[in-house]
């Protein structure tokens, strides 16, 4: 397989602190990774470092994605090579709806909108981006976006953060129809879309078939391991071993 | 009637706002335009059509409009309980208008309205009787045809009690005209159980001034909307309509305004709350591309169980410009609930690139961001003139 995104030596500030402090991160074709880490571990600093948020500076280091440096590029730029990215915290857009957002972004908006309903989207097309939405509305509208982006590489923030039981099997499913690009069949090895997840809970491990797992600390990977190992250890014992341990390795 | 020496006085009183213009410096308009028929044949046609006027006068239930200081075309569709002509003639036809002619404003109010007083200026008439509702929109426009003139107006809207109305007025100057000077006096009235919504679209030149005076008398139980908007350069503007609330009374004012290089407008409203459970709102959303913008707004309780928001937005999209938000909250009895909001600055870049991050370009997203700005002043707009202002915002070239 070869390499959808690698990350080398990666330094960035966010409000003149250094967060990022030399990471190293590959994920390949359909790959689908996990990114564990306590709060404040720059986590959320590292993807929207790969999206190009300029809250974000690159001090050090490159983005390669699909072998081209995009260290430089704007958000757009990188959108339109095939990255999108699913926020935790969307800024309220006022006066811009869901629906028209949604159309003017992509050749497939329209097609996608008549598919709303299934997101639990279809009432929310006329309302202000984000404005007043619910944690769960918030995924939603951030999922239905996507879906019309069909981006190859996902960043996925936290998807099921500030979701209701009720929920976040809606969220798991689309998650999961994101990260297959409709194929439905759970037992499927062929995936052409990779990503990179954030979680805190695992939840969202149920749905997506993770490949491999990291574990961030300090603003840099500190270990990698099989998901489930991991979230198994983290659970038992917190992240105070992580880094220091060496015995959890793909 | 105001006595003719203080109104002559007036002439030299500069307006409360607004850098002063030396009127003297134009010409009268004629009073004798061009009759036109079909406005659809009409070399105007396309300055109507600019500033939400529409030529066909298709769902329209009447058009009149205004060249220069004259009437030039008036028509009616059949529709019951709608007068429509000019001041002037509406003063010889019916006698009990000079009840209404000059009360709202006060003609020593400043020397625009002193000269419109003492010119005699002609305008438009329009009334709905009482207990009738005007199916679809009356349109007027008011056009400047002869450059380095004045266009003075005086304009009496009556909607008596029990009837509703929509309007919508276009202003604009021919290309020819740009340097030019419109002062708009309009009074009116809405009776008791009444509604009028009022929607001014206004398209310049860069050189024009334009004072418009309006003053609204509001009766009981009645709603008075009115939408304000600028999206061209102008020379200089300076607008400032007035309204007195009656019990259960509400006012909405919407405003939406760019200031390009090179314009200076101050723009916004104020509401007197008169009337018990008298309500307002006073909406603001402007935007700097290089002019001087001032929005105010100045809400006055002067009757218990009041309730009155003001919001003033503006955005700056190019240096050079300024903006100043100026709300005014004033209260003359406890059992009032007023509130304001004020906010001046920059695009969000949060905003900008999460549009960018689903692949919109920075201009895209910008101009996506700010057609949503300014389309978030307007609420209760008559869906007739939405398409006209959405095709506004699109040749605004906010993106760039």
């Amino acid at each position: 397989m070869t390499d959808m995104l690698k990350i080398i030596d990666l330094h960035a500030e966010a409000g003149e602190r250094e967060i990022l402090k030399g990471v190293n991160l590959t994920v390949k074709e359909g790959e689908t990774a996990v990114l564990f880490g306590p709060n404040g571990s720059g986590k959320s600093t590292l993807m929207s470092t790969i999206m190009g948020y300029s809250t974000c500076k690159v001090t050090q280091g490159q983005i390669l994605f699909k072998g081209e440096d995009i260290t430089d590029l704007t958000v757009d730029q990188r959108a339109k090579k095939g990255i999108g990215m699913m926020m935790q915290r969307p800024p309220n857009i006022f006066g811009v709806k869901l629906g028209d957002l949604i159309k003017t972004a992509s050749p497939i908006g329209e097609e996608v909108l008549k598919e709303a309903d299934r997101f639990k989207m279809g009432n929310f097309l006329d309302r202000e981006v984000n404005v007043g939405f619910s944690g769960g509305e918030i995924k939603r509208s951030e999922l239905l976006q996507l879906t019309a982006q069909k981006p190859e590489f996902i960043l996925l923030d936290e998807p099921e953060s500030g979701v209701d039981l009720e929920n976040i099997d809606l969220i798991g499913n689309k998650v999961h129809d994101l990260l297959y690009d409709g194929i439905s069949c759970r037992g499927s090895v062929q995936r052409h879309v990779s990503s990179l997840v954030i979680t805190h809970t695992g939840q969202i491990l149920d749905y997506i078939g993770a490949d491999c797992a990291y574990v961030m600390k300090n603003g840099r990977i500190c270990c990698s391991g099989r998901p489930t190992d991991l979230l198994k250890e983290i659970k038992e014992n917190g992240y105070g071993e992580c880094g220091s341990c060496q015995t959890i390795k793909l | 009637m105001p006595d003719d020496k203080a109104v002559r006085d007036a002439l030299e009183k500069k307006g409360a706002f607004g850098t002063d213009i030396d009127i003297d410096r134009y010409e009268d308009g004629t009073s004798t335009p061009d009759q036109i028929d079909d406005l659809q044949s009409s070399d105007y046609q396309r300055y109507m059509e600019n500033v939400g006027v529409v030529a066909d006068e298709i769902n329209r239930s009447g058009t009149l409009m205004f060249i220069d200081n004259g009437m030039s075309h008036c028509h009616t569709s059949v529709q019951e309980g709608l007068d429509m002509m000019s001041t002037k003639d509406a003063l010889k036809k019916y006698d009990w208008l000079k009840d209404y002619f000059w009360k709202s404003m006060d003609p020593t109010k400043d020397k625009y309205t002193a000269k419109s007083y003492l010119d005699d200026a002609d305008g438009y008439f329009i009334r709905v009787k009482a207990g009738y509702h005007v199916k679809n929109p009356v349109q007027t426009c008011m056009l400047i045809n002869k450059d380095k003139s004045i266009q003075y107006l005086h304009n009496i809207i009556i909607v008596e009690d029990g009837a509703s109305l929509e309007m919508i007025t276009g202003c604009a100057t021919a290309h020819h005209a740009n340097d030019s000077l419109h002062v708009g006096v309009s009074e009116i009235y809405v009776g008791d159980n009444a509604n009028l919504t009022f929607s001014m679209i206004h398209s310049w030149g860069k050189q024009t001034g334009v004072r418009p005076r309006t003053a609204c008398t509001v009766g009981k139980n009645s709603n008075y909307t009115n939408n304000y908007v600028i999206l061209n350069p102008v020379g200089t503007l300076q607008s400032f309509p007035v309204a007195n609330l009656g019990e259960n009374s509400s006012a909405t004012y919407n405003t939406m305004c760019i200031s390009h290089e090179g314009s200076d407008i101050d723009t916004g409203g104020m509401v007197n709350l008169n009337g018990r459970g008298s309500r307002a709102e006073i909406m603001s959303r402007s935007i700097s591309m290089g002019g001087k913008l001032c929005a105010r707004g100045r809400l006055v309780g002067n009757a218990p169980e009041v309730k009155a928001h003001l919001e003033c937005r503006s955005i700056i999209l190019k240096d050079g410009g300024s903006t100043l938000a100026v709300p005014e909250l004033e209260a003359h009895v406890a059992d009032v609930e007023m509130t304001h909001e004020a906010a001046v600055g920059k695009i969000a870049r949060d905003q900008i690139e999460y549009l960018m991050s689903r692949g919109l370009d920075e201009d895209q997203a910008i101009s996506m961001i700010v057609r949503g700005f300014l389309s978030g002043s307007i609420n209760g707009l008559p869906p007739a003139l939405q398409k006209e202002l959405d095709e506004a915002i699109e040749q605004a070239n906010l993106g760039d």
